[in-house]
């Protein structure tokens, strides 16, 4: 084989590993998430996040509309605050939409859901989203479900009543 | 000897403990033919080596041309390599290239020539061993003879000053052996060279070689020239030179006796 | 019992002087005074013999590791009904641990023990003396251009793996076992991240390529020049090779998970 066959097969291998890393880094990982798309960021503060994880999808109506940017807690109101990055595709969203943190199926991970308000302005950067609901925390149902049950007893607050046996 | 290219002065080499040198001395002359002789195990190979600089002696000093290869840097080292080609015993082509490339390695590696520059000398080096037809083989197309010439017009590229062969006669048929006693001959006359034979064929050594060393046992027995040595009387050589089946150089390995070893019961396993 | 410790103390003195060995020769090959231009084409040749040829039997790998693991994978998704998460599964599998590993192995069986050969052949044949003897140093001519090839090679192999072996789960998983292609990739780009997953993957296999390179180059050049020499060296740097990638890639794992 000639040096310049030789020399084409290198290049060829090194243009396909080219071609490998950038569909890794695309398709298959969110690195279009944050430099492929423009977004824009908003902010909502809940009682409870529950599991939610940063780069947790955000949708509406089931459709992907953004996703979760960075998880903080409040040191003034120990709220924990969660930027949501918006695509900008999605930026006809009515600014008194409110934001839920819903788990996907029974063990699946959290994920932050947005039902559509009414007003005629639109969310744009920088804006909060104040009607929030926290995420459902499967020990706390319990616990509640117990304390309804037994109403005679006394009880503790939330999760210590899960491990109690009622008699 | 004013025109000494090679000293060897007062050398021993030891490896894994064993000697193979004992403080030998000898000298190669500038442009004749010298042959380091002696039957096989006595460390003509390892004494080729030591003359190159792959080996360094435990004690004595070896000049090339006026430079102590011993204690010289490897980089020094291989600089004065350009100046010594080296015929190895199975030719040793880089099996990857062709003849042509083979012969133009060093070229390419040591000048700047331009690329018709060194086709034109690399033609002229295989047509000096008759083989300019075959340079668009590979080694593996070659006879083993026809690797060896290859080998010589290598090892001759950088037109070097001493040309070491290592065993250039072994496992060759007749005719081929002509053509690579003539070859060396012509080689050392018509390019000046010095060239070292190491070999342990008596004939084919003799009918070439200026001066002739006799190695064995760790020592050199023997100097002179041909003619003298066929004559000489000390029984290495003779046994040597005359190819005895027994001698000095005792026929049997060294052994305990013969019946004791027969009639012992042990079950040794070798 | 005296014996036992005995033998346990030389085995640790022989592990150390190779070790010692192997590292005199790594760092004698590689921190020379580069002389580029008039190398390049030697990179070409050693990329050539440890990328270009290993092209095939790691393409062919990939693609049916990728749909074996699609299969698998639907298979316990199924029972949970969860089967949007398949392109999530097969991703991770794959960047994080099967693509560098499988790999590696591959590598080490296919370019190692050629290049463990060659280099072993060339000194049997007495072709390492021959360049030495013409000035040429063959720790720079032979070994670190065959050294570097296959510290390129692993990587660049690793990134190709990767993405054939996720179009391989793709193609059972979407293409025949019909999850919807919209979530495969949706969950598949919300779960694997670009840095520590896909770069931690990378950096395994490089660290992968310089050790394998290493073996195989070091035990070619440290063959008992005869045949059976070389078919000893070889088959050593298949094993010792494989071993090591399966050790270093817990130790690499437990590092990188420990928020590394």
């Amino acid at each position: 084989m000639g040096q310049k066959a030789l020399e084409t097969w290198v290049g060829f291998f090194i243009l396909l590993a080219i071609a490998g890393l950038v569909m890794l880094a695309f398709q298959v990982s969110n690195l279009t998430r944050y430099q492929g798309k423009r977004t824009y960021d908003v902010t909502a503060q809940f009682d409870n996040i529950g599991d939610l994880k940063v780069r947790a999808p955000v949708t509406m109506a089931g459709v992907k509309v953004g996703q979760v940017a960075s998880i903080a807690l409040d040191p003034k109101n120990y709220r924990a605050t969660v930027i949501l990055r918006m695509d900008n595709t999605a930026h006809y969203i009515p600014n008194d939409s409110e934001a839920s943190i819903l788990t996907a199926g029974l063990l699946g991970a959290n994920y932050i859901s947005l039902t559509p308000g009414f007003a005629d302005q639109f969310l744009k950067n920088g804006d909060v989203i104040s009607e929030t609901h926290s995420a459902i925390i499967l020990e706390q149902m319990i616990g509640q479900l117990l304390f309804s049950v037994n109403k005679d007893k006394t009880a503790g607050s939330d999760s210590d009543n899960a491990n109690k046996t009622p008699n | 000897m004013s025109n000494a290219l090679i000293r060897v002065e007062n050398v021993s080499f030891a490896h894994n403990g064993r000697s193979i040198f004992d403080n030998i001395s000898l000298t190669i002359e500038q442009g004749k033919i010298t042959a380091i002789m002696g039957p096989s195990g006595t460390g003509k190979t390892t004494l080729l080596r030591l003359l190159t600089g792959q080996l360094k002696p435990s004690s004595g000093h070896i000049y090339f041309d006026e430079q102590c290869i011993n204690t010289l840097s490897q980089k020094e080292l291989y600089k004065t390599r350009r100046k010594m080609g080296m015929l190895f015993q199975n030719g040793a082509l880089f099996t990857h290239l062709t003849v042509y490339e083979n012969v133009a390695f060093s070229l390419r590696e040591h000048t700047q020539l331009s690329e018709s520059m060194i086709r034109d000398v690399v033609l002229l080096k295989l047509e000096a061993v008759g083989l300019r037809g075959a340079r668009g083989l590979y080694p593996h197309e070659l006879s083993g003879g026809m690797a060896r010439r290859v080998a010589l017009a290598r090892a001759i590229a950088l037109d070097p000053m001493l040309i070491l062969y290592d065993e250039p006669f072994t496992g060759q048929d007749p005719i081929l052996m002509g053509i690579l006693v003539k070859l060396i001959k012509e080689l050392n006359d018509a390019l000046e060279l010095t060239s070292i034979i190491v070999s342990h064929d008596v004939p084919e050594t003799a009918s070439i070689a200026d001066y002739l060393y006799v190695l064995a046992g760790g020592q050199v027995v023997g100097a002179g020239a041909p003619s003298r040595l066929v004559a000489d009387n000390n029984p290495h050589v003779k046994q040597f030179m005359h190819g005895l089946p027994d001698g000095v150089v005792p026929f049997h390995f060294p052994a305990g006796d013969f019946m004791a070893d027969l009639l012992s019961s042990e079950g040794e396993q070798y | 019992m005296i014996t036992f410790v005995q033998k346990v103390g030389r085995l640790g003195l022989s592990i150390c002087t190779e070790l010692g060995r192997a590292s005199f020769f790594l760092s004698k090959s590689v921190w020379r005074k580069p002389r580029t231009g008039k190398k390049l084409h030697l990179l070409a040749h050693a990329l050539f013999n440890s990328g270009v040829l290993s092209l095939p039997i790691i393409i062919v790998s990939a693609l049916f590791i990728g749909m074996v693991v699609g299969l698998q994978g639907f298979n316990i998704l199924n029972k949970f009904a969860v089967t949007s998460a398949l392109g999530s599964m097969v991703a991770l599998s794959v960047v994080r641990e099967l693509g560098p590993v499988v790999t590696a192995l591959l590598f080490a069986g296919r370019a190692g023990s050629a290049l463990t050969a060659e280099i072993g052949l060339m000194k049997a044949t007495e072709q390492l003396d021959a360049m030495e003897m013409m000035g040429v140093d063959p720790l720079g001519r032979i070994m670190l251009p065959r050294l570097l090839g296959g510290f390129i090679s692993l990587p660049l192999l690793t990134i190709i793996f990767c993405a054939v072996a996720i179009y391989g789960g793709n193609l059972i998983g979407v293409q025949w076992l019909g999850v919807d292609a919209g979530a495969f990739w949706n969950n598949m780009q919300s779960s694997v991240d670009f840095r520590l997953d896909v770069m931690n993957g990378i950096i395994k296999s490089a660290v992968f390529g310089v050790v394998i390179t290493w073996m195989a180059v070091y035990q070619g050049a440290s063959a008992v020049p005869t045949a059976e020499g070389i078919s000893h060296a070889t088959t050593r740097t298949v094993v010792y090779s494989s071993l090591i990638v399966l050790g270093l890639d817990f130790v690499l794992t437990a590092m990188m998970m420990g928020g590394w």
